[in-house]
């Protein structure tokens, strides 16, 4: 093994990020398209040009998703076993919501009825608009700590119900990832689509893009003056074996901005959020479309790495029985595993970026009413 | 303690779940292959014929890939929601073989079936080719690392348990990838997929040709299908048979309770061809043998014996009264971590810790433990014999009725009068669900049979669970009949839509019923 298990521990903190990162740039944008797709696009064949900007790719892009849970599952069991069952009725919504995008893309423009396809819109809609929301919802409870403890034999348990999950500061940072999503998703959409959609698309990426920056600033300002926050108050041994159960923790107003101070480099992270929100919004109004999503995709990363980098190396803070948050350090898979793990992300990594920019080549241009009528039984 | 009604609720929303998912996966395994053959013989000869067959039964695989990517998904998120002390016990090991599923097969699949459907016009043929091959390509892949983490469930090789983080952790990654359960699994589990793929091409052709329409199309996909499926079936057969259960105690228990054999025989061991379990009795009432040939079957050998249940239960039961030992003495090595002695004494019992689990069930503390119990616990770890039995029965059947359609279908396109023989045509038709009805006895044969464990010897499966509530048992399960109802109402009737319209739904000019626009 090249690295140490120090190492290794941090190395998978950053390479779950990279891959949620990874999730909301590619499905985050066909997610987006379909939160805007009953209201950018105003009759069917608008709506069907708007379904085929990501047509042939939303099938890769949820893949980011499923990678990630699966990263999850292989790096830090215990997060997963104890994040997913938490929050059982969060997760199950997510799935539900998920199921609408599958049948949606492929069944919606298989049949010429109105109420067919005017429903798989809204099914679509349900599949783009409720996974950010509830990822949103996600980190802001992470960000307060949640419910849960175990047994001594590492059973999770999990006090919290799901609608105390709804709490403002969670709906504010709900608020903020569905705004992200989908101003990026809308800028996507104006990338690749001209006249009254392209028109609908730009607009909305100002209004979300606004959104979000402000709801980013407002979060802030509340961690900065509510009581937000978990600090190891035991010694930490990186290297020991994992055991989430080791250590003690208090909640400390203020802990979650202790980072920034500690290495001020870090700040740049959230400016990354600011730079690329602000650069997005200046460039789709110009109808740079490609530069602004690059721009947007650069926000997508400071806002998550900002979430990330003020919580570390908290990952599950528990509100009820602080001792027992899990951390970078101690809720992660053996040295082995990570080791394995890293070395399949960076052989594997590449070679789908490769091919998935290969498909987005062949793919590229603009689409059109002249597209759809040409492939009026194969298009979706 | 964790309520006997938790579990089996969870066990029935994990099964129905994985179940319906598994309505989906075996014809995306296998159409795949028969739209690179397709495609290739385009590719190869110009003729435009094969490109629409390409692309209409492409168009049927569609709408089936659709509820397999749904469906699966949900597999994935409830090993978590639903499993996660399981999750955390076995992610260590369990967790990497489906995230390098994601990485190294899903990603493929997923991105190039964009291009299938949508490139036509964009790449060239070869190029086009080469993008349905990477599909089949990561579809497979896909099957091999799903049933890598099957099959480590099964036998579960190269880990060992560690008492300082409470789980199990991987100590040779290569033994788990190359555990011979899991190699012998997936070639039968793809096998099975490519005759699901073939039957399904083969028996609309056939109604095609019973009808009379597009004969040309229907005559030439049925050759290909009845030329797939005759290899896959004899693949599924030869290579996916008992001789993979001689291997691990699970793959032995399992074939034990599916061929109903209590006592342990002298080799080579008789094979029961109908049988009347008693389970309480531990005996069969009635059973019709033909000698040797289970012997043969399951150790390719005559002078290998198979164990019998009413031995593995004898051998079980001293486990499980090691296993005891092995809770009591965890339990001192977990308060004391640093006794040298406390953990000697562990590791000399350490392999048996798994059977200590399963009193678990029973009581909180191994000191509450009667001799009743362990006898409970013992034969717990034998499962039902008569459903396995059946199920096992039937699948079997089904296989060899499948390899003789097949076999003749071949022989009949070899001798080009296929489309003269309307029984044959009969026949391929009515057997359509017939190898989803086998995929569906083959996963309950490999899971159910597997109970009470969800990894073999290692974790008992009501310890598996998440703390949920009941309530919220009943309502995601509800939720979930809910959804699966309505999805497969959805896709049936678009199946049967499309492959009613036929070919003619490409919309080209040249094939039956194009007015019938969809």
């Amino acid at each position: 093994m090249i690295f140490d298990y120090p190492t290794l521990k941090l190395i998978w903190w950053l390479l779950v990020g990279v891959l949620l990162v990874g999730f909301a740039i590619m499905d985050g944008h066909d997610m987006g398209v379909g939160t805007l797709l009953p209201f950018a696009g105003r009759n069917d064949e608008e709506r069907r040009i708007i379904i085929n900007t990501v047509g042939p790719h939303w099938d890769g892009n949820q893949v980011w998703f499923i990678t990630g849970g699966g990263a999850i599952f292989a790096a830090w069991p215990i997060v997963y076993a104890t994040a997913f069952s938490g929050f059982y009725w969060a997760m199950l919504a997510v799935l539900w919501a998920l199921f609408f995008r599958p049948v949606g893309f492929d069944y919606r423009s298989k049949i010429h009825n109105a109420v067919w396809r005017s429903t798989w819109d809204w099914g679509l809609f349900v599949g783009g608009a409720v996974p950010p929301l509830i990822f949103g919802v996600a980190f802001g409870n992470l960000l307060q700590g949640v419910p849960f403890h175990f047994d001594d034999t590492l059973v999770p348990y999990y006090t919290g119900s799901f609608w105390a999950l709804l709490n403002p500061f969670a709906l504010l940072a709900g608020v903020v990832s569905t705004a992200m999503i989908t101003c990026h998703g809308a800028i996507y959409l104006a990338h690749r689509t001209e006249g009254d959609i392209q028109r609908r698309a730009i607009t909305a990426a100002l209004v979300f893009g606004v959104l979000m920056l402000a709801g980013f600033s407002a979060a802030g300002l509340w961690i900065a003056n509510g009581s937000f926050g978990y600090a190891i108050t035991s010694a930490v041994d990186a290297a020991a074996l994992p055991n989430p159960l080791a250590k003690t923790v208090e909640a400390q107003s203020g802990a979650w901005l202790a980072n920034y101070g500690k290495a001020p480099l870090t700040v740049l992270v959230p400016a990354l959020a600011y730079a690329g929100g602000i650069a997005a919004l200046l460039l789709v109004r110009k109808r740079r479309t490609l530069a602004a999503f690059v721009a947007s995709s650069l926000a997508i990363t400071g806002v998550i790495g900002t979430a990330g980098v003020s919580m570390f190396p908290f990952v599950m803070p528990s509100s009820t029985a602080p001792g027992a948050s899990l951390t970078v350090w101690d809720a992660v898979s053996s040295h082995r595993t990570l080791g394995i793990m890293f070395w399949a992300t960076l052989i594997f990594m590449p070679i789908i970026v490769a091919y998935t920019g290969w498909a987005y080549k062949v793919m590229a241009g603009k689409v059109t009413a002249a597209y759809i009528r040409e492939n009026e039984h194969s298009a979706y | 303690m964790v309520s006997e009604q938790l579990v089996d609720l969870s066990r029935l929303q994990f099964a129905a779940t994985a179940m319906y998912h598994f309505l989906f996966v075996p014809l995306t395994l296998g159409m795949v292959w028969m739209l690179v053959i397709m495609e290739s013989v385009y590719v190869m000869t110009g003729k435009t014929i094969y490109k629409d067959m390409t692309r209409f039964w492409g168009k049927l695989f569609g709408i089936n890939f659709a509820l397999g990517v749904t469906t699966g998904i949900t597999l994935e998120f409830q090993f978590g929601t639903n499993w996660a002390y399981y999750s955390h016990y076995v992610g260590d090991i369990f967790g990497a073989p489906l995230a390098i599923e994601g990485l190294m097969a899903f990603f493929l699949e997923s991105t190039f079936i964009g291009l299938f459907f949508f490139g036509w016009d964009r790449l060239s043929r070869q190029q086009h080719l080469l993008v349905t091959i990477l599909m089949a390509v990561g579809t497979n892949l896909s099957a091999l690392w799903i049933l890598i983490a099957n099959g480590w469930m099964q036998n579960p090789v190269g880990s060992e348990f560690s008492y300082e983080t409470m789980r199990m952790e991987l100590t040779d990654f290569w033994a788990v990838v190359f555990n011979p359960v899991a190699q012998g699994k997936f070639v039968h589990t793809v096998s099975a997929g490519y005759v699901t793929g073939a039957m399904f091409v083969l028996s609309i052709s056939a109604w095609y040709l019973l009808r009379g329409r597009d004969v040309e199309f229907a005559k030439r996909s049925f050759r290909i299908a009845a030329a797939f499926g005759f290899a896959s079936i004899c693949s599924v057969i030869v290579l996916g048979d008992e001789s993979g259960y001689a291997l691990g105690e699970a793959q032995q228990t399992k074939l034990a309770a599916m061929e109903a054999m209590w006592d342990t025989e002298p080799a080579p061991a008789s094979f029961n061809l109908v049988a009347l379990p008693d389970e309480a009795g531990m005996k069969n009432d009635f059973a019709l043998h033909i000698p040797w040939a289970m012997g043969i079957i399951g150790t390719r050998s005559l002078d290998k014996t198979l164990p019998g249940l009413n031995e593995i239960y004898a051998k079980n039961r001293e486990r499980v009264t090691v296993g005891i030992e092995a809770v009591k003495r965890l339990e001192t090595l977990r308060r004391n971590p640093r006794d040298t002695a406390a953990r000697e004494a562990f590791e000399q019992v350490r392999d048996d810790l798994g059977f200590g689990l399963l009193l678990k069930k029973y009581v909180a503390s191994m000191d509450d433990v009667t001799p009743e119990l362990i006898d409970r616990a013992a034969r717990d770890t034998l499962p039902r014999v008569a459903p396995l039995f059946w199920t096992f029965r039937i699948m079997v059947a089904l296989g060899f009725a499948m390899l003789a359609l097949f076999g003749l279908a071949l022989w009949h396109s070899v001798k080009g009068d296929f489309a003269q023989r309307p029984w044959l045509l009969k026949w391929a038709l009515y057997f359509l669900p017939m190898p989803w009805l086998a995929c569906e006895m083959g996963w309950f044969v490999a899971e159910y049979g597997r109970q009470p464990w969800t990894i073999y010897g290692v974790l008992p499966t009501h310890l598996s669970v998440s703390t949920l509530t009941v309530e919220s048992l009943y309502g995601s399960l509800a939720g979930f009949v809910g959804f699966y109802t309505l999805l497969l109402i959805v896709e049936m009737y678009l199946m049967v839509r499309f492959a009613r319209q036929g070919p003619g739904s490409l919309g080209t000019g040249r094939y039956q019923n194009e007015a019938q626009h969809a």
